[in-house]
Parts: C-alpha cells; structure tokens; sequence
C-alpha cells in the first residue's frame, strides 16, 4: 500500500468510543446490573503471614440477608507441587491469590467471601467470619526475604537446595564478560533501588455474575481479557469453558493490572451457592492493598567501555519482589536493560523474589522500567567520565538491524538508532537551560508481542462493515482497526463499525498485553476483509457473468479489469450488499491464527527538570519522547500512548511508592498518599513518532504502549544530576530523599 | 453504614438543640461541605447515626463587612468567598490556604468551618486564620463564646467545642495599614494534596519597621501552632537577615513533628525554616502594597 493514497491510515479519526465515554453511557463493569442481584464482599487476612487453622463460616451464613459464603474448600484444588500453567501465570498461585489456602501471604489477601443483599450485610457477615491463625514473622523488604534465618513463605521453594524465597532466576548471557571488563579503559558499577508501584487505574476491579443451576454463567467485568477470565474462571471453579460466556465491559485503565483474575472467581462460586447473580465491586483500599503492583527491585549494574566511547562489557543483576507467589517480572528487567545497544560480553541475572506483599501483576512494559534505570543511570556516568555527549555515546553503540541482542534475537529491521537521531535534531536537545535547571537522556527497548487473535469482517445488507475482533480495547484499537479496514475496503471510516465480542461470538484472542492488540487484530482483520473483498469480486463476477480475476476492488467499488474495463457500470459496496442473497447468500469472512513477527519497540526521551534546592522537589519542566513506532495507524492515539507512558515513568520516579508500616501493612492505600502525578504536575509531553515499519506486518504496525514507560526513570535521574550534581540511586526521587541527600 | 437520621434546621438554635440533645461518643456529625465528613464514613472512619446539615442557616452562609472588619460564615465555601472581591484584597493569606482545600468541585462545597472542626494538623486554611488573628464564634447550649482561633484545638480530630457547640462565624480584626498575609505550603505535588509543612505570616509595617508579626505552623504538631518567638524576632526589626533568620529558627524549634508516610521528622523542620521566609517575602510585598 502506497502510504501517500492512504485516505484513513495515519488519519487522527474521531475515536468510536468517544461519545458514549463523554456522555457517560459507557458501560463499564460496575454499571451492570440484574434482577434479583445480590452483592458479594470480601473478607481478607489482618497478618500479613499467617497458617489458616480453620474458617468457621457458620455466624455468617446465619445472619439474616445472606445467601452465600465462599471460601478456598469451594475451588478446585491445585497441589502445590504441580505447575498449572496458563500463558505466563500459574492457576496454583492465581487460585491461592483469589482465595487463600494454607496460608494467608499478605495483609490483605482474601480468605472468604459473603453474598447477601446488601453490600453492608455482606460486609457484616464478613466479620462473622472466624479464622483460626498460626502467626507467622513476615518479611516485606527484599533484604528481609534474603536474609539466613528470613520467614519462608513457601516451604517447598528451594534455592540451592534449601527452603528459600528466590523463587527463580533467569539469565542472559553473550560473549566472555570477564575479558570484556579487562578490555575496558573505564568501569563504572553501581547499586540501585525502586519502590514497588501501582498501575493506579481510574476504575476499580468489578464483576457481576450469574450461573444458572446447569451451571451456564456469564460473566460480566472489567479485564485486559474476556478469554483470560473466562479461562481462569474455568480453572478455578472446575465449570467448563464451553458453559462460560464472559462478557468485556469497557475498561477503565488497566496497564496491565488486568491481565489477572481478582472476583471473577469467587463471584462465580457465590451465584453458584446462591443461584443469585452476584456483583462484587473493589474499593480503591482493596484495590491498592490486594491487586498487583509492580515489583519493587534491587540491582547493581556494571559497564566497562574503552576511551573511544566503545561499550566492552556489561553487567547486570537484578532481584524483583514477586509479592506472595512467584512470578516477578525478571524477564523484563534482565531481557530488555541492554536490548538498544550492540555489546560484545554481556551477562544479565534476574531473580524472583517473595515476600509477605501482595502478588505483582504486568504493569506497562512488566520489569523492564527496572532495568533500564539501572543501565541507562551508569551509561550516563559513563558517557560522562568519557566527556561524551549521552546521545552520541548512544549512537556509537546502538544496536542496528543485525545485532545479536543480549537476550538472543538478531535485530531484524528497527529504528533505535533512528530514535537517537531525531533527538539530536530536535530544538529541546540545544534548548538553553536556567540555574537548577537539567537535561537528562534514556533509551528503552520492549519485546512486544503477537499471539492468538480472531476477527470477524460482516457485511451489513444496507452495505456497511462491522468488524468484531477479540481483545479489550484500551489503547484505541477499535479507531485504529476503523481505519484499515476503510482503507482496505476503499469506504469512508463511519461506514465501520469495530466491537469487541465476548467469548461465545468470537474466536479465542489472547489478552490485551504485551502491545500486542493492533499488531495482532490488523493482521486477522487484513486477512478477513482481503477475503470480504474476493467475496465482494466474486459476486460481481456472477452479476456481470465474467471471470472474478477479471475485476478490480477499487476505492470501494467492484470494477471490471483487463479487457472488460469500461463494459459494466461499477458495483459498490451497498449495491453488491443489497444484491446479497440472490448472489450467494450473507457476505462476511473470518480469520484467526497465532500471529508471529512482532518486532520490538526502541525510544529515546529528553527530560528537563528544575529542582528546589530548599524543599527537594524535582519538577518535570519540558519532556520529549521519540519512538519507533512502526506505523502509526491513528497518530493521535499513539502519540497519547507515549504520553501516557511517560506520564507513569514520571510518577515512579518522583513519588509514587508502596509505603508499608512496622505491622507489614501498606500504609499509603489511596490516591491522597500514593501520589500519582496530576496534570499540574507535567509539562506538555512532546513526542517525535519515528515510523520505520515493521516488515512482518502489513501495515508496518510494532506496538507502542510499553516502550514509552521504558526510559523515564533515568531520564529524570539523570536530569536531576545535570541540574544539581548530585547522583540518585534510589527511587521515588521524593522531597524529603531529595532534600536528605543535598542536605548531605 | 445503614440507617442514619439526617437533620437540616433553618436557624442556629435548632441546631444547637439537636446537637446537643443527640447521642454522644461521634455518633452525630455536623455537615457544612461534607468534604471531609463524607469521604470519612466512606472509609468507615466515621459512622454517624445523625447528621445535621448546618448550610440552611443563614447566619452560617453569610459575609459580612463592618467598616473593614469581616464576618465570615462558617459554611461559606471557599469558591464563594472568592468571589467577595474585597476579602481577598484585605486577607490574600487566608483566602489562597482555604482555596488549597481539594479540587475546583471540593472548592465550591469547602468552608473555614469545615476545615476547622476536622482538627487536622495539616488543615490549610488554620494556620491562615491564626496569623490573621481572627476569632471564631460558638454557640452552645449555654450561649456564645468567642475564642482565638489558635485556642480551638486540643490535638488531632480534637477540638476545644463543648457538647452541643456549633461554630457560628469567623470574626477578623480591621486589616492595618501596610500589613498584608500569605500562606505557604510544601506538597509533593503541586495540588491535590495535604501540607507535609504549611506555614502563615501576616506583617504590618511601619516605616520600613515591622511592627506587628504573627507566624503560624500547620503540620509540624499536633495542633497548628502560633510561633510567638517568630513574632518577636521580627517585631521591631527591619526585616534585616538576622531577624528573619532567629525567627525561622524559632519555627524550626517549635516543629514537633512525627515521622510518618508524608514526611520526616526532620524533613518538615528543614522546610518550616524555609516555607517561613518564603511566605514572609509574600508577606511583606503585600504589606508594602496595602
């Protein structure tokens, strides 16, 4: 496709959910409701380590108003010992999350739950509730989890052959680090620190479900995944996929916070006891006590380079706070960290750390953030000990298409260094700066990813198009699949109606993760309508009696080609549809594969901050992102997924942390003391999108979500240092850290 | 929360009545704004079983200005004494610490009142009042009292207020000459949040001399605090370094701050010092002017 016809790719098209979002009809999850409903509440654990003696649900199930009572006995059981697993989770741990088991892990893990007709009754019985406890010392820190004689939450977790809380590792390794460390003229090491952070979306986790006495059950909520919730509802209470039809309620946020189950479950087996549906609605408390943050992190990174600015070696080790259960996200930090740069020796290590927090969940870009602090905070110290300018000592080491990347792919095409040079031409990069006033720098890389997509493409009889796919959409993939198929289909974008289907109207679709959405849907959605298209040729082929080969699909009107051009009059798309039936019968095609070819995303972003000496605050003043972002099928969209990310890395690198108490309580559960930024807060994020297109796909598309929340750690870090002279090896960079360490 | 009697009289005594008559121990709650009150029995802080709005009295809703001196009404939202034109030109101080108070939304239900009987130690607009000298009016059973408003809190949520006793309106003194008031606080953010240090000055000058000074500390204590030694460094002076540097130091001695979530111990001295002279500055630019 010739980029300079497209009429509707590359077009900021009004967005299709826009007018039901701003007029408040959107239908999120809480919206819903039904006759007879009841509400389910959630009792959870006051230790935060503890062994469950026993649950007597009897006073609860006694008070008047309650319907049912729901507790780890009303699940499958998953031995501890066997894994179960489902793409990147494991069914054991989701279980014992969703409701505890042997053990209560965390303050605030659920241990049972109530259905009763009101939210206040069903939080009254809660207290009913009498657990038995075995009170067990705890630990929070990362340091606490790997100390000697440190509480094992897991007995059967062995590390070097004893009980431990290092739940795995993972490693990457290239070339002899040792001879690329003697190589180097200048070796800088460093430790590092991050808080564990929430994904802080707006809505809360919310459910309402119904199950027949057949068991059939529908589902309504709030996911990154109808098919997840499905699948993992269907684990969990034993009832078969094919007799769980979940339905995907307009989502409000989840940057991968949603990509697990927390009610689902748990509401499921409350209809179930209660032949009620049930709806169960999280406070934001529970939200931030008991739904994933990201991991908090520690890590100590080390890189040589020669005089000449040449990168020899590279060092990385990484521990990440899984929360209750294993699964920190080491992959991200130790995979991604060193993916921009081409280095000859390099070796990186990740391990998987419990401890008596809650279960991390994916959060935009999972472990990578961590890595590429670390990395790209010693490149600066590095660049600067060279007296290299950071983007330049970037260039001379950016990995091209080609590169053999640490974590194992060799670079297809890509546009990293593409990133660094639209930076150095950019006016922000000579903009004159005041006193205390600097100007940081910082790369990051992310996987991205492709998998498992369906798509339907149905012409209407009065000949228009919609378009079902199945993945949530929260980052504007139904504008953007809007605006292949108009261009495809040569028909005005309003003429396309894109819907997310639930899992009884469309093929299995892997969740909405990984930037994977509108790599995948486009491709399933390319496909179908390619087939619509030779549908819509082939009835033109019997109207007009001629060979279908013999017709064009042009600006959305079947044409006659070769030597039949000009011998009938076109045939639009309404006129083939209304002509449907005597033709063949309904016109609409499907398609779906586990895509491949995802390519990786690469950025560089340039942040100026200004700091308050006297009161240790760092303020962001001017932001410029630059991504490879493939193509951009809806520019406006993409550009407000840089954005967003940046916004988030700025929060995490100024104040957002999980605060926990002397009691092993998170002490700052709420938007008042978890501070995420507000708009008072931000600079207009500038962004630059770099459009080198992915070759494996048909419209070029990579995803965009994640890598933007990749580098604004070290951006603002290495601002502040510009701007004071003074390193930060520890985040949240807060005023009262900030002011300790100038004051130092 | 269930069941809760909802009560909304139309004139002060009846207030009084059924505040007084009703049952003890937090279970009746005055509303004015609600904006703490609400968020509070949202979070199960609070579970009242009556609540008495107090918006319909019109005394509570009422500005007044008699020859320079104003009367405020507990419940007047901060939205709306922004519009009084003239309130902020005599008390910018106290007007800027109340219109901190939450968002645009919370700004047209939040009012002086409100922020005062919440008690917290790092309410903004206290400090503002307790620099401006400004005296609150209560009503109880046994009658009105007047009282300073740095005498109404007795520590965190608690207040000097005897049972049945409804704060009536805010009583400012006649603006000075050449005086003029500013509030300062440190957040993290840059709105939306809670002061971790807030600091309030009003000077009066005469001849390039102070006069009369009077500083406030929010969340360094307990209670907000009026800094008499911070007064007396500056009164008299010309605002020369040493003064302004005794008094902040008399800030930074009478913080008696906890370390918490918000901040540390002595993070919130190190920032009174500095939050002082900043405000100071403000303050004495607008003496100057007025």
């Amino acid at each position: 496709m010739n980029e300079m016809d497209n009429k509707w790719i590359g077009k900021n098209t009004i967005r299709p959910d826009g007018a039901d979002k701003v007029t408040g009809r959107a239908e999120y999850a809480a919206d819903t409701i039904m006759p007879g409903m009841i509400w389910g509440k959630v009792l959870r654990s006051p230790h935060p380590h503890a062994t469950i003696k026993s649950i007597n649900t009897k006073k609860a199930e006694e008070l008047d108003g309650v319907f049912s009572v729901a507790t780890s006995a009303d699940c499958v059981d998953f031995p501890v010992d066997t894994p179960v697993i489902l793409g990147i989770q494991d069914i054991r741990w989701m279980a014992r999350n969703v409701l505890a088991k042997e053990k209560v892990l965390f303050h605030g893990h659920p241990i049972a739950a109530v259905a009763a007709r009101t939210e206040e009754i069903a939080e009254k019985a809660c207290e009913l509730i009498e657990v038995e406890y075995d009170i067990h010392p705890w630990a929070i820190e990362i340091d606490d989890a790997l100390k000697p004689d440190a509480p094992i939450l897991h007995d059967f977790i062995k590390f070097d052959g004893k009980p431990s809380n290092i739940a795995g590792t993972l490693e990457h390794k290239k070339g002899d680090i040792e001879e690329g460390f003697k190589e180097a003229d200048i070796i800088i090491e460093r430790e590092f620190e991050t808080a564990a952070v929430h994904q802080g979306y707006l809505e809360t986790h919310a459910c309402l479900v119904s199950v027949s006495p057949d068991d059939r059950t529908i589902i309504w909520s709030s996911s990154q995944g109808q098919f997840m919730v499905r699948a993992m509802t269907s684990f969990i209470t034993g009832i078969p996929q094919s007799s769980i039809r979940a339905i995907p309620a307009e989502i409000g946020g989840g940057f991968g916070g949603k990509t697990i189950v927390y009610l689902e479950p748990v509401a499921t087996i409350l209809s179930k006891k209660s032949g009620r549906p049930v709806k169960m609605v999280m406070t934001r408390e529970e939200v931030m006590r008991a739904s994933g943050p990201t991991s908090g992190s520690k890590s100590k990174v080390k890189i040589g380079a020669k005089n000449n600015g040449e990168i020899t070696a590279a060092q990385g080790t990484f521990y990440l706070q899984a929360g209750a259960f294993p699964g920190a996200p080491i992959r991200g930090a130790a995979g991604c960290c060193l993916a921009p740069y081409d280095i000859p020796n390099a070796h990186t290590l990740g391990y998987d750390v419990v401890s008596n927090r809650s279960k991390v969940a994916a959060y935009r870009a999972p472990g990578a953030p961590i890595g590429a602090y670390a990395v790209e905070c010693v490149l600066d110290e590095v660049a600067e000990a060279l007296k290299m300018c950071p983007l330049e000592f970037r260039l001379k080491n950016a990995a091209k298409e080609g590169t053999k990347a640490v974590h194992g792919p060799t670079y297809p095409v890509m546009g990293y260094v593409e990133t660094l040079e639209a930076c150095l031409s950019h006016p922000h990069y000579k903009a004159p700066l005041k006193k205390l006033q600097g100007r940081g720098y910082a790369s990051g890389f992310w996987f991205n990813a492709g998998g498992e997509s369906s798509a339907q493409v149905n012409i209407t009889e009065d000949g228009n198009v919609v378009v079902t796919t199945g993945h949530p959409d929260i980052g504007g993939s139904r504008a953007s699949i809007a605006n292949i198929t108009a261009e495809l289909l040569g028909i005005d974008v309003n003429r396309v109606s894109v819907l997310i289907g639930d899992t009884a109207t469309i093929g299995f679709s892997n969740l909405t993760g990984g930037s994977r959405v509108l790599f995948a849907s486009a491709l399933v959605v390319t496909e179908s309508t390619n087939q619509v298209i030779d549908i819509l040729k082939d009835r033109a082929s019997k109207i007009w009696n001629i060979e279908k080969e013999a017709i064009e699909w042009e600006n959305g009107e079947a044409r006659p080609a070769g030597d039949n051009a000009g011998k009938f009059k076109p045939l639009s798309l309404v006129e083939l549809a209304e002509q449907a039936t005597p033709t063949g019968g309904p016109i609409g095609a499907g398609h779906q594969v586990n895509t491949v070819g995802a390519e990786g995303g690469f950025a560089t972003h340039i942040c100026d901050v200004e700091v308050d000496i006297e009161l240790g605050i760092a303020r962001v003043i001017r932001y410029t992102a630059a991504q490879d972002v493939g193509k951009a099928i809806h520019p406006a969209y993409v550009e407000g997924q840089l954005q967003g990310g940046v916004v988030q890395g700025i929060g995490w690198a100024l104040n957002e942390e999980y605060i926990y108490n002397k009691e092993g309580k998170l002490d700052n559960p709420g938007f008042l003391d978890y501070r995420i930024p507000v708009c008072s807060d931000l600079p207009m994020i500038d962004t630059i999108l770099v459009e080198v297109p992915n070759p494996q796909h048909p419209q070029g598309v990579r995803g965009v979500g994640e890598v933007p929340i990749v580098p604004p750690l070290s951006a603002i870090a290495n601002a502040i240092y510009n701007a004071i002279g003074t390193r930060f090896y520890s985040l949240p960079m807060s005023p009262p850290k900030v002011l300790e360490k100038i004051s130092d | 929360m269930s069941e809760v009697k909802f009560i909304s009289p139309e004139t002060i005594e009846q207030a009084v009545d059924a505040y007084s008559k009703s049952s003890k121990e937090g279970k009746t709650k005055i509303l004015a704004g609600g904006t703490d009150l609400l968020v509070q029995i949202r979070s199960g802080i609070s579970q009242p079983d009556t609540i008495i709005d107090i918006k319909n009295i019109k005394e509570l809703k009422e500005i007044s200005n008699d020859n320079g001196s104003y009367t405020i009404g507990a419940a007047v939202a901060g939205a709306v004494l922004d519009e009084e034109e003239d309130f902020g030109n005599n008390w910018p101080g106290v007007l800027e610490a109340l219109r901190l108070i939450g968002s645009e939304q919370i700004q047209g239900r939040a009012s002086l009142g409100g922020n005062l009987c919440n008690a917290s130690p790092a309410g903004d607009s206290v400090p503002a009042l307790i620099a401006s000298g400004a005296t609150v009016k209560l009503q109880g059973p046994e009658g009105e009292r007047n009282m300073p408003i740095e005498s109404f809190h007795v520590g965190p949520g608690k207040t000097n207020l005897k049972n049945g006793e409804i704060v009536v309106n805010f009583q400012f003194p006649k603006k000075q000459k050449h005086s003029g008031d500013a509030y300062l606080r440190m957040i993290p953010r840059t709105e939306m949040d809670i002061a971790v240090v807030g600091c309030a000055v009003n000077v009066t000058i005469e001849n390039d001399k102070c006069v009369d000074a009077r500083v406030a500390l929010g969340a360094v204590a307990p209670t907000a605090l009026l800094v008499e030694d911070a007064s007396k460094a500056l009164i008299g002076s010309n605002f020369e370094k040493e003064a302004v540097e005794k008094a902040a130091l008399a800030c930074e001695a009478a913080c008696n701050p906890i370390d918490d979530k918000r901040g540390t111990i002595s993070y919130r001295k190190k920032v009174s010092k500095v939050l002082f002279k900043r405000a100071l500055e403000k303050a004495i630019e607008r003496a100057k002017r007025g």
